[in-house]
């Protein structure tokens, strides 16, 4: 499932161990409790070394909880925390390898720039602190601001400085706590990219933590989906997103439209499952169905299904259901969004990409749904549909 | 709304005679330093630069005035020193009986001070501890502590926790994480308090009175010296004083607006 690139870049001489094959990070059965509530559960995991790893889930789930246990910040409950092989659970946040790069920043308002990266080789004793401080700034292109307070640098900036203040201590793991969240879209987009420039470049093994599934995917080798203080599934970015193993992965890493439906038969000496969707029968590759299953949650990404006019002939041999009513048309540039309302099944979400010349369905069309039936994959039958959608309450 | 309403001159004329009414007692005390009193300084008698260019020439002043000075130095270090740790873990860390300390911590600032002079004595005189230098440093500490914790803790509040831990993930001990982020922060915030506490302690002549036994400070020599006269030494030692408060408070102000402009 964890199929990660090693990534043993230039490492300097004295540089934590970044040798691509041992393990910076592994987590055995971590629990947190906060009074009654459990933040963590028996959470396990093991982050290799020189990737970038990212934790995804909801706010509340108990990826920053997790995140602090492993910077110390946090005792565990119970459960050991390992860093390069390395029983750490009970070390104080000073004695740990580790470096945060904190939500709010946290740098310090006293001191200037240069000071604020200096901070940590400080401490350390180390040698050629200034030189070494200003190497890390020039790292984040920041190193004209070195004497500069950080109430005078723009947000990006003071996340820069951050980031830098952290690598410059060349730490066997870097942990980021939604390092991006207080930056606005367009400098988000433009810290993404960066930043996984710059994990390529120092060869630190990157913790991410972000609640913003594009975020995660963009960026980290692996995908870690968080729900409940547990993990619901682990892997890299696209196969998650192609092979979700829980309604929540399925909701919360891109969107999914679920139905629940009957397996009936097999076909293609086992191949392929047929499912009873509503009276309207789907084939499910059995590789990407929940095995043994009955009842299951039938589900295909939005990208995925075409729409075909009440006239048109779908392809033979695609997936099929409806007929249905176009309830709502949204133009969003590059493709253009249909929610479709089907009796007795629901609401379907389409993706339609605007190739130019394709004809667009007003609202109150009647439309079929196609798909090829590689795209369909199958969940338990005993989930919620709606697991992991945004509820009114939750953060965007 | 350019016209004038008789109604917009009232709240500056009201202004205007609060300034009066602060102001009046301290010109008065400032002008009769220049006064040829002679031994009673209450009516004025012409002016004279006797007193201010011989202001230890009254008998005991000076002497009270650092008694004053060293009580107040010693009483505010003690009171700086105690309250901010106390502020900050009241602030910071949670334990068994922190709302209890919370509470009992205001309370010398809310008895009055009568009583608490009147505690503290019979308190010294049961543990048989002689009145004079120390009680007073201690009965001083006491009541400025509190005052201390308020300002302080104001201080420790706007305070992000990150910062803190910010610097022990960056391999500060608990020790240099106090002294190189969180003491650097609160240090306005500590001033501010060693200021008020000092200005307290100087000024205190109640709980004094109570606890000095034979020990004189300037409060008190002033109190003692009134039945006979206030010699004009005591008004020069109160300007020069009432100038010295002003000058601090002008070169904190100049400092703090050059500071953000930098």
């Amino acid at each position: 499932m964890t199929t990660v690139g090693t990534r043993a870049a230039a490492v300097e001489p004295g540089a934590a161990p970044a040798d691509g094959g041992g393990t910076a990070l592994e987590l055995r059965s971590v629990t947190k409790r906060f009074g009654d509530v459990v933040a963590v559960d028996e959470l396990s995991l093991a982050v290799p070394s020189g990737t970038f790893f990212a934790l995804l889930g909801p706010s509340g789930c108990g990826k920053t909880t997790t995140l602090r246990m492993v910077a110390g910040l946090e005792r565990p409950s119970a459960g050991t925390v390992c860093l390069a092989g390395r029983d750490v659970t009970g070390a104080p946040a000073h004695r740990r390898p580790v470096n945060t790069v904190f939500q709010s920043y946290a740098l310090f308002p006293h001191l200037s720039v240069l000071e604020n990266v200096a901070f940590g080789l400080r401490r350390r004793r180390a040698r050629d602190v200034r030189a070494r401080a200003l190497e890390a700034l020039e790292l984040v292109e920041l190193a004209h601001l070195a004497q500069r307070r950080p109430s005078q640098l723009s947000g990006g900036q003071q996340q820069r400085v951050a980031l830098a203040r952290a690598v410059v201590n060349r730490p066997a793991l870097l942990l980021l706590d939604e390092p991006l969240g207080a930056l606005d879209l367009r400098l988000r987009r433009q810290m993404q990219v960066e930043l996984k420039a710059i994990q390529a470049e120092v060869g630190i093994t990157f913790v991410h933590v972000t609640h913003d599934q594009e975020e995660a995917m963009t960026m980290a080798d692996t995908v870690a989906v968080m729900n409940h203080g547990r993990i619901e599934q682990l892997g890299g970015p696209a196969d998650l997103y192609e092979h979700p193993r829980t309604a929540f992965v399925a909701n919360f890493l891109g969107q999914s439209n679920l139905v629940r439906g009957t397996v009936v038969e097999t076909l293609d000496g086992g191949r392929t499952l047929g499912v009873d969707v509503g009276g309207a029968r789907v084939r499910v590759p059995a590789h990407r169905s929940v095995p043994g299953a009955r009842h299951v949650l039938v589900g295909v990404r939005p990208e995925k299904v075409r729409l075909v006019a009440a006239g048109d002939d779908a392809r033979g041999g695609d997936n099929e259901l409806g007929p249905g009513t176009v309830v709502d048309t949204s133009f969003a540039g590059v493709s253009t969004q249909y929610q479709v309302r089907v009796e007795g099944l629901g609401t379907f979400g389409v993706f339609a990409q605007n190739l130019g010349g394709g004809s667009v369905h007003a609202p109150g069309s009647v439309v079929r749904l196609a798909w090829d039936v590689p795209h369909t994959f199958a969940l338990d039958g005993h989930q919620e549909v709606g697991a992991g959608t945004l509820g009114p309450g939750d953060e965007p | 709304m350019s016209r004038v309403r008789p109604g917009a001159a009232v709240v500056p004329a009201f202004a205007a005679l609060g300034f009066v009414f602060l102001l009046v007692p301290i010109a008065y005390t400032v002008l009769f330093s220049f006064n040829d009193g002679g031994k009673t300084n209450l009516v004025w008698r012409g002016f004279t630069l006797d007193a201010w260019r011989n202001p230890c020439g009254a008998p005991r002043v000076c002497s009270a005035l650092v008694g004053s000075l060293q009580v107040g130095l010693l009483a505010t270090l003690v009171a700086t020193a105690l309250g901010t740790l106390l502020a900050v873990a009241l602030v910071r860390a949670r334990f068994r009986g922190r709302g209890a300390v919370n509470l009992l911590v205001l309370l010398p600032m809310t008895t009055p001070e009568v009583v608490l002079g009147a505690a503290l004595v019979s308190q010294f005189l049961s543990l048989r501890v002689p009145l004079g230098f120390g009680t007073v440093v201690v009965a001083h500490v006491m009541f400025c502590l509190s005052f201390v914790v308020v300002a302080v803790k104001a201080r420790v509040a706007t305070l992000d926790p990150a910062l803190e831990q910010a610097a022990a993930d960056l391999y500060a001990s608990p020790w240099q994480t106090f002294w190189r982020v969180t003491f650097p922060l609160l240090l306005p915030g500590i001033g501010a308090a060693a200021l008020l506490a000092f200005s307290l302690s100087f000024d205190d002549f109640i709980v004094t009175n109570f606890t000095s036994g034979g020990f004189e400070t300037f409060p008190k020599f002033v109190y003692v010296s009134a039945t006979r006269g206030i010699p004009p030494q005591a008004n020069v030692i109160s300007s020069a004083m009432f100038v010295l408060a002003l000058l601090v408070v002008v070169l904190v102000r100049v400092a703090s607006r050059a500071r953000r402009r930098r």
